[in-house]
């Protein structure tokens, strides 16, 4: 014992200052800002770093295919031009569509789904997996080949509405018609992001404890009252965290709705993501889409930031 | 009456007439909802014709031509010049010939693929890096504001990509990133490392602390004990995780359209690129978008049980 007890102390001795000091001398402080900085660090320089110059650029006449030109202040000319501009708004218009629909249908059927698989038939669980394929695409990818899909004439999605309904396949585009387009991505983004509400949904089902039932079994309330009175209210914080999710994701959409209609036909699927890129690659207005970057980023992290307040709340209760 | 009623089947246990209905409607759905990917896969089998013929063709004789088209580019030559060339070499060269063209030499298909791999694996293996180091010190240590920086972390993925592509684009240009997979690297792994943190703190605050506290008793010094004890730990999180920034970067297409335009192009942008004589080329289409989500559909079955916990941020974990 004495003996072994030696060896480290001997050890410890013998060793130089400036080794021990560099094997055992990282105190935990100095390991947690050595092991947070390459991520802050990271952050700063690809996140922090240009959303400033963004601020910056949206105060300036820059525009990045004239790196040469005198760079002006310009004040809060983009920011008014921004507000009073009817394409922005009809933007925003085509964006608050989009994103309500979504939300609702994906939560009417992601929760029925979710319901029906919580009712554990035999093999739930592979079907749920298959169910969740959708959702781990590429939504460029799936924005491209539903493109196919709507083919007039040709595609798949107009031959199976004319079997199903008797109407003549070559009667309507979804892509081609001003009614029909902005319908056309909902219909995908609701086909793509179901199961993601869906797996929200069932978790907050399977949160709910079986006592509860039984004990509402007990009191002899019908099936009908107990789901309003006990499922809905209890899965209520997972259902508000899935609407979060998608608000955020379906607000910034850009990919899949790009690559499906362009934001076509004329504009009536231009979402604010299409009508900023456009601005910025196409039109080479980079301070003007600079501010609308800044509005957007606002707007997404105000209503945020209200929204989780609002869900903490519905949690506390 | 109603006490073997109640012995029959427990009031939370669903009937088997609920249960039939139940799972009748689940798998309609989930067959529906594989049609269109069934489609895209079925007509990269297809011939050209046969892809656009109406009505659809359900039935067809499978073709190799949507293969050989995405990975070769053609030119059109005469049926004397072709007859001249001899025996073809291979089944891509007869079928290319059987439309009087010659394959003129590979297309881009297979750089772009491997620009995928490079940069997805690439930034998954510094997001998860950096990701583990500072979720364990989040986990493990008092920091400062660690609430603030944590939701700093998160906001972080707010910006729209757009939003955020117009500075980097500018500032790319000046450092000489534009165009290249470390800068693409660069840029995914500073999207997926807020996801990092945030799953794999969740995953460390699982693992005791005494595991690490009795490793330092027995001589383990803090760094010692976080890779030998902690990280192995860890290491079913460290795999979700990574498989998690993968997909991401896999599938990502707003800043790869915006910022590659050649040498560091990834495949999402390159596929709805790929077009035939008189239009959109779908079976070659069908072929890359087959051979593209491939490794998705992989990793969806690996990754089941923590798809949850990764697609709300560590926010639901079951």
């Amino acid at each position: 014992m004495s003996r072994m007890q030696k060896i480290p102390e001997l050890t410890a001795r013998s060793t130089p200052q400036a080794v021990a000091n560099a094997m055992r001398g990282l105190s935990d402080k100095a390991i947690a800002w050595l092991f947070i900085l390459p991520t802050m660090v990271l952050l700063l320089a690809i996140n922090i770093f240009p959303l400033f110059w963004t601020i910056y650029l949206s105060f300036t006449n820059y525009a990045s295919n004239r790196p040469n030109r005198p760079v002006q202040n310009v004040g809060f000319k983009w920011y008014k031009d921004i507000l009073n501009s009817p394409e922005v708004w009809s933007a925003m218009q085509a964006t608050a569509h989009f994103v309500f629909w979504t939300i609702f249908f994906q939560l009417v059927l992601g929760f029925g789904l979710a319901y029906l698989i919580d009712r554990k038939f035999r093999g739930h669980a592979f079907w749920t997996t298959i169910i969740l394929i959708p959702m781990m695409l590429s939504p460029a990818v799936v924005g491209n080949f539903w493109k196919f899909l709507y083919q007039p004439q040709i595609g798949l999605f107009n031959y199976a509405v004319s079997f199903l309904t008797g109407i003549d396949p070559s009667s309507f585009e979804m892509l081609g018609s001003v009614t029909l387009a902005p319908w056309a991505i909902v219909i995908v983004d609701t086909w793509m992001w179901t199961p993601y509400v869906m797996l929200i949904c069932l978790a907050g089902l399977r949160s709910i404890p079986d006592y509860i039932y039984e004990a509402a079994e007990v009191d002899r309330a019908s099936k009908f009252r107990q789901f309003w009175s006990i499922t809905l209210p209890m899965a209520l914080p997972f259902i508000m965290l899935a609407v979060l999710f998608r608000g955020i994701e379906n607000f910034k959409m850009f990919d899949m709705v790009m690559l499906l209609t362009g934001g076509g036909p004329g504009s009536t699927t231009e979402l604010a993501s299409i009508t900023l890129k456009r601005q910025a690659f196409e039109a080479y207005r980079t301070g003007y889409s600079s501010a609308f970057a800044i509005i957007l980023f606002v707007t997404v992290f105000g209503l945020a930031n209200i929204y989780v307040k609002a869900l903490n709340r519905v949690k506390q209760r | 009456m109603s006490a073997t009623k109640a012995q029959a089947h427990s009031v939370v246990v669903p009937t088997a007439t609920t249960k039939r209905i139940a799972g009748t409607i689940v798998i309609l759905y989930a067959l529906i909802s594989m049609l269109p990917l069934f489609w895209i896969i079925a007509t990269g089998w297809k011939t050209p014709p046969d892809s656009i013929s109406y009505p659809p063709k359900i039935v067809f004789n499978p073709s190799l031509e949507g293969y050989c088209n995405l990975f070769t580019t053609r030119t059109r030559q005469t049926q004397e010049y072709i007859e001249s060339l001899g025996e073809p070499r291979d089944t891509c060269d007869a079928v290319t010939r059987q439309r009087e063209m010659v394959i003129a030499g590979p297309s881009n298909y297979l750089p772009r693929f491997i620009n995928s791999l490079t940069i997805a694996f690439g930034s998954t293996f510094l997001a998860v890096s950096f990701g583990v180091l500072t979720a364990y010190a989040f986990s493990r240590f008092k920091i400062p504001l660690a609430d603030d920086l944590l939701f700093f972390i998160l906001s972080t993925r707010m910006m729209p990509p757009i939003a955020v592509a117009i500075p980097i684009y500018l500032m790319y240009r000046e450092v000489g990133l534009s165009d290249t997979a470390l800068g693409m690297i660069l840029l995914y792994t500073a999207v997926n490392v807020s996801l990092a943190v945030w799953l794999l703190k969740g995953f460390i605050d699982e693992i005791p602390r005494e595991y690490e506290e009795a490793a330092m008793i027995d001589g383990y010094t803090r760094l010692q004990s976080f890779f030998k004890v902690v990280l192995p730990q860890a290491a079913t999180g460290i795999a979700a995780t990574g498989i998690f920034c993968l997909i991401f970067a896999w599938n990502e297409y707003a800043f790869a359209v915006l910022l590659t335009s050649g040498e560091a192009q990834t495949s999402p942008p390159f596929i709805p690129t790929i077009i035939g004589e008189g239009g959109m080329d779908w079976p070659a289409v069908g072929a890359g978008t087959t051979i593209f989500l491939i490794p998705i559909l992989v990793f969806t079955v690996l990754l089941r049980k923590h798809l949850l916990r990764g697609i709300t941020f560590g926010a639901v974990r079951k």
